[in-house]
């Protein structure tokens, strides 16, 4: 498997570390209670397909990025960085 | 049929004849007390102690492929009881006083062969913490022992005892612990379960789940509705899948753990030996067959397939802990898909919706749990109320922060375990 990093080009995935869904990237508010944080950090839609994930390329550029992929089949749709989809 | 020595002799002198089918191929019935969704060895394990246990026999079993088509066939088979924390440790030291009883119980042999299961340490640290486990799996009253280098050399000579970066300080070894024909554990589990009037539906996959007002009422699958007072979930890494039709999201993301299996050799491997180096474990099955593997290839997956640089870690691991692996050729690999917590332990719990039971949340060590999976679940859909050997594994623990059982101390975060 091998994931197109915006800076760097199509790298091996041992370059990167797998994080989670990239409903990560949206983080209640403080105060938002216990079922929103619960929501967050536990929960999971956990897509048998199509996903997006976060992952961080610890051997390359440094960047976080958005990966969408499919858990099904491997295969790997693309790559953004993470605080280009986040703005 | 009783299976016994005498009917091998009997059959084998009357032409074999005699053999019938293990189960039933039942249709669904329009409505059950109980219905199972899946049909592994935790889902058949659970149907056959609510037989059993509970004389609970109006139940039905929904299997989307063939009965143990899932991962009661995609492991490495290692039963044992080595874990640290309360609520892991009595439920698996439940677990294997279950496996020690199961072949008679079962009138089926499933080849339940205490080998004896030893973890390799490598440094101060490990041995450390090998000695702390020892104690724990003590105090619950299993048996563990503490070997030291030379220990170690006695009963495995040919690992690597001096390998430069992780050379062998010494083991733990868990007597009691072994490997099991995981086959014939689904085979047994399901005929034990049709024997008791338990019906088994294969090909029969669940498209839906019914629910009136907060309570469950039924299943719709490919083969029509069913109706059922209780609905039990028990689908390893579908979990996600089968919840979201009841509209529920789970603390689950299901991964890829991938495993090999070597050409049959002669006899050489007589224990289940793991290390640290890799998450790497290794025995040797009845064919001769060398079975191992390691750690996730870390991230989401359900393609019960891994990638190479999976491979190519557990290799390395077997390198580094037994030369003599590399003369193997390895056959075959697969993944099996596993439903992995944030903390790393597993869920048997009621659901927000009346009626709705989930087992799920095995992560990469379902196979040890099997019986006791099923007898812990099979309590809870009888009774309403948790078994005393798993009354931690709750679904709220992660809301609530209170129970977490995380063995590893790594956090209970779903890309830590």
């Amino acid at each position: 498997m091998r994931l197109p990093c915006p800076l760097c080009g199509s790298r091996d995935h041992r370059e990167f570390t797998y994080q989670g869904a990239a409903v990560m990237l949206d983080r209640p508010a403080p105060d938002a209670g216990a079922e929103a944080w619960d929501s967050y950090v536990h929960l999971r839609d956990n897509p048998a397909g199509a996903t997006r994930e976060l992952w961080y390329h610890g051997a390359g550029c440094g960047a976080w990025l958005v990966v969408a992929r499919d858990t099904v089949t491997h295969a790997v749709f693309g790559a953004e960085l993470a605080r280009q989809v986040r703005r | 049929m009783r299976f016994s020595g005498w009917q091998i002799l009997k059959e084998g002198l009357t032409g074999n004849h005699g053999w019938r089918p293990h189960w039933r191929d039942p249709a669904p019935k329009p409505e059950y007390d109980i219905v199972i969704i899946g049909g592994g060895g935790h889902g058949l394990s659970t149907a056959y102690y609510l037989a059993r246990e509970h004389g609970l026999t109006n139940v039905a079993v929904l299997e989307k492929g063939y009965l143990g088509g899932g991962n009661v066939g995609r492991n490495t088979t290692i039963v044992r009881a080595n874990y640290n924390l309360p609520g892991n440790s009595e439920f698996y030291s439940h677990s294997l006083k279950l496996w020690e009883g199961l072949s008679q119980d079962l009138n089926y042999n499933v080849m339940f062969s205490q080998r004896g299961v030893l973890n390799l340490f490598h440094s101060d640290g490990e041995r450390d913490y090998a000695a702390r486990r020892g104690n724990s799996m003590a105090i619950q009253g299993d048996d563990a022992v503490l070997l030291d280098r030379e220990g170690v050399r006695r009963i495995v000579p040919y690992l690597d005892f001096d390998n430069p970066r992780y050379p062998i300080h010494g083991g733990l070894l868990h007597p009691r612990g072994g490997t099991a024909r995981h086959d014939a554990v689904a085979w047994g589990l399901a005929r034990g379960a049709d024997a008791r009037g338990v019906d088994l539906i294969q090909n029969c996959e669940v498209t839906g789940i019914d629910i009136d007002r907060g309570r469950v009422t039924g299943v719709q699958t490919v083969r029509g509705p069913i109706r059922a007072k209780k609905v039990g979930i028990v689908v390893a890494g579908r979990s996600g899948q089968v919840a979201a039709m009841a509209g529920l999201r789970l603390p689950v993301e299901s991964h890829i753990l991938q495993a090999f299996v070597s050409e049959g050799l002669k006899p050489v491997i007589h224990h289940v030996i793991t290390s640290g180096v890799g998450h790497f474990y290794i025995s040797q099955s009845d064919k001769g067959g060398l079975v191992f593997g390691g750690a996730l290839d870390m991230y989401a997956s359900y393609a019960q397939r891994g990638n190479l640089p999976g491979a190519e870690h557990v290799m390395e691991a077997a390198m580094h802990v037994m030369p003599m692996i590399g003369k193997a050729r390895v056959l075959r690999s697969w993944g099996g898909i596993m439903d992995m917590t944030p903390d790393g332990s597993p869920i048997i719990d009621r659901t927000p919706v009346d009626g709705l039971y989930i087992d799920c949340g095995w992560n990469y060590g379902g196979f040890k749990a099997t019986p006791a999976s099923g007898f812990a679940f099979a309590h809870l859909l009888a009774t309403d109320r948790p078994h005393a050997s798993a009354t931690r594994f709750r679904l709220d623990r992660f809301r609530t922060g209170r129970g977490i059982m995380d063995e590893e101390g790594a956090g209970a975060q779903h890309n830590l375990h």
